[in-house]
């Protein structure tokens, strides 16, 4: 055999091994999307939105209390996070640009974001559940606040930062002071790579379950007492899941089912925003 | 006026960050004291871990912690840079847009969906294959690098997407294979890019709670195979944080919390500083 004949066949090895990867790699993925699909639809019904969690065997049984209580820690944790968030984003775009600081920020807020979530839940679980001596949805929104804080920091950081300098400055030369600029021109112009963001960080902590157990903890009733444990999408999918009884893992299918529908919904929403924004 | 109060309002939030991320420290350090005055070293050395002798030893939790993560990094390293391959160098267009859009749906599902894929319908097919009960550390190990695959997959293929195409033509020029120019033009010129995104993929795994939750089995031993079930880090908090019934017990839970938070932070700066920030500096 030749030099280049073997070079040939270690090509044609090395490529099949490659394209052999992608398939095991889509056989995977698509058998565990298959499952939450079938699974997911096959438990999906009315009941589900009009009841609340029951015990086992009840047929009127159904998701009413998880599906509102995680809109409630998700809404409650949008409304702490997103305002820090696009605040802080703003400071290091605007103000900090290359300070020392902005960049030690960056770099903490970066590693933050993929620091592990069942750390946050037991920090929270530190500084509020322990003080307030039992679970509430306060504490879950709070560690869900937390893990959304830097995703939002970081994309507005960025939007705002492709804003171009040129448009400030007429702003200034025009005798606007500098909040004004931020607020009317910068943020005007950022409008959909902010709300893009936001969007993401949404998706990102719909999700979360590890910093909830303890902190909003569970609940199978319906409640939106915030100062009370607060059932979760999440939670619920995981305490029904390890559960023996065969109607409370159905009903975990269709929370996972509900649940994935809603942050891939919200993922595709921020990629056409960001996209139609471009496209002006 | 206003523009001070602007001002100082973004950099409140905007050092509130650092706050949070010290406070963590601090909270979990803090609450971590009784359990390492107590134990010392033993904490992170011994593997008995008996809450009703009120004896704690860390070491199974860490073991299997750093034991699943590596299996995962194992199975899904090969694999992530051979889909890295096809999708920057093979695949069409199409099928490129086509993956892309998986990712995406991927990366959209939350990881307790992929625990409960895992106990419902991979560790059956384990238990039948192995014998024992499915559950462990391989189950672990493979629903983790599922898990991790399409993000390792996708920041590798990126990191391969910075080789200009300049380089590749000449050494097509040359005469070189396809596999010719990926191992000694793209994987040397995209090395510091694709060792950081495996890091920071190595990052996550080991966080991560709910894929692993379910098929570990959450026993304080250290495994002597792959078979056996065992804990991690995660696990252990998950299932035990709201058992916990004496100060010390939560103090050494803490104590699990401080390290995993140390393990991950070390991890993660190091994917970003060290390689990754090379990468942004050289383009």
């Amino acid at each position: 055999m030749t030099a280049v004949q073997k070079r040939i066949i270690i090509n044609k090895l090395a490529l099949a091994f490659s394209t052999l990867s992608a398939i095991i790699a889509l056989a995977f993925l698509f058998w565990i999307l298959g499952v939450l699909v079938m699974k997911g639809v096959h438990a999906l019904n009315w009941n589900i939105f009009i009841y609340e969690g029951s015990p086992p065997g009840y047929a009127e049984s159904g998701l009413k209390h998880a599906l509102v209580g995680q809109l409630i820690l998700v809404g409650l944790a949008t409304f702490i996070g997103v305002p820090l968030g696009i605040l802080a984003g703003t400071y290091l775009s605007e103000y900090g640009k290359n300070s020392k600081l902005a960049h030690t920020i960056r770099d903490i807020s970066d590693i933050m974001m993929s620091a592990p979530s069942i750390v946050i839940g037991a920090f929270v679980y530190a500084v509020v559940v322990m003080p307030m001596g039992h679970f509430s949805a306060w504490a879950g929104a709070i560690a869900l606040a937390i893990i959304m804080i830097p995703v939002i920091l970081r994309t507005t950081d960025d939007m705002l930062q492709l804003v171009p300098g040129t448009l400030r400055e007429a702003a200034f030369a025009l005798g606007a002071p500098k909040y004004k600029v931020i607020i009317d021109i910068v943020y005007r112009g950022a409008k959909a790579g902010i709300l893009t963001g936001v969007l993401l960080g949404i998706a990102r902590v719909g999700g979360e379950t590890a910093p909830l157990l303890f902190t909003s903890f569970n609940d199978n009733f319906f409640t939106t007492d915030l100062n009370e444990a607060m059932p979760s999408l999440t939670v619920t999918m995981f305490n029904y899941a390890i559960s023996p009884y065969d109607d409370w893992q159905q009903l975990g299918w269709a929370a996972a089912f509900i649940l994935s529908m809603f942050i891939l919904g919200l993922n595709i929403m921020g990629r056409l925003i960001l996209l139609m924004g471009k496209r002006k | 006026m206003i523009d001070k109060i602007f001002l100082n309002m973004t950099r409140t939030s905007a050092l509130l960050i650092l706050f949070i991320v010290a406070w963590i420290f601090v909270v979990l350090f803090n609450h971590s004291t009784e359990a390492m005055q107590t134990f010392g070293l033993d904490f992170i050395t011994k593997d008995e871990w008996a809450p009703n002798l009120d004896k704690f030893g860390a070491y199974a939790a860490i073991f299997g912690s750093v034991a699943s993560t590596f299996l995962a990094m194992l199975l899904a390293i090969p694999i992530a840079i051979g889909v890295a391959i096809f999708l920057s160098e093979i695949a069409h267009d199409k099928i490129k847009g086509f993956f892309g859009v998986s990712v995406e749906l991927l990366a959209a599902i939350p990881s307790v969906i992929y625990g409960m894929w895992g106990l419902f319908f991979f560790v059956p097919i384990l238990r039948d294959l192995f014998g024992g009960m499915g559950i462990g550390l391989l189950a672990a190990g493979i629903v983790l690098a599922i898990m991790i695959l399409p993000f390792m997959a996708a920041v590798t293929r990126d990191a391969m997407n910075t080789t200009p195409d300049i380089l590749k033509e000449s050494a097509y020029a040359l005469g070189g294979t396809q596999w010719d120019v990926i191992k000694d033009v793209i994987i040397p010129y995209a090395k510091a890019g694709i060792i950081g995104s495996l890091i920071l993929a190595l990052g996550r795994a080991i966080g991560e709670t709910m894929a692993v939750t379910f098929v570990m089995g959450n026993v304080h031993h250290t495994p002597n195979s792959i078979m056996d079930p065992t804990t991690s880090i995660p696990v252990t908090l998950a299932n035990e944080f709201t058992e916990a019934d004496s100060s010390l017990y939560f103090s050494s839970l803490f104590g699990l919390a401080l390290t995993l938070l140390i393990m991950s932070f070390v991890v993660i700066a190091v994917a970003k500083f060290y390689f990754l920030r090379k990468v942004r500096k050289g383009q």
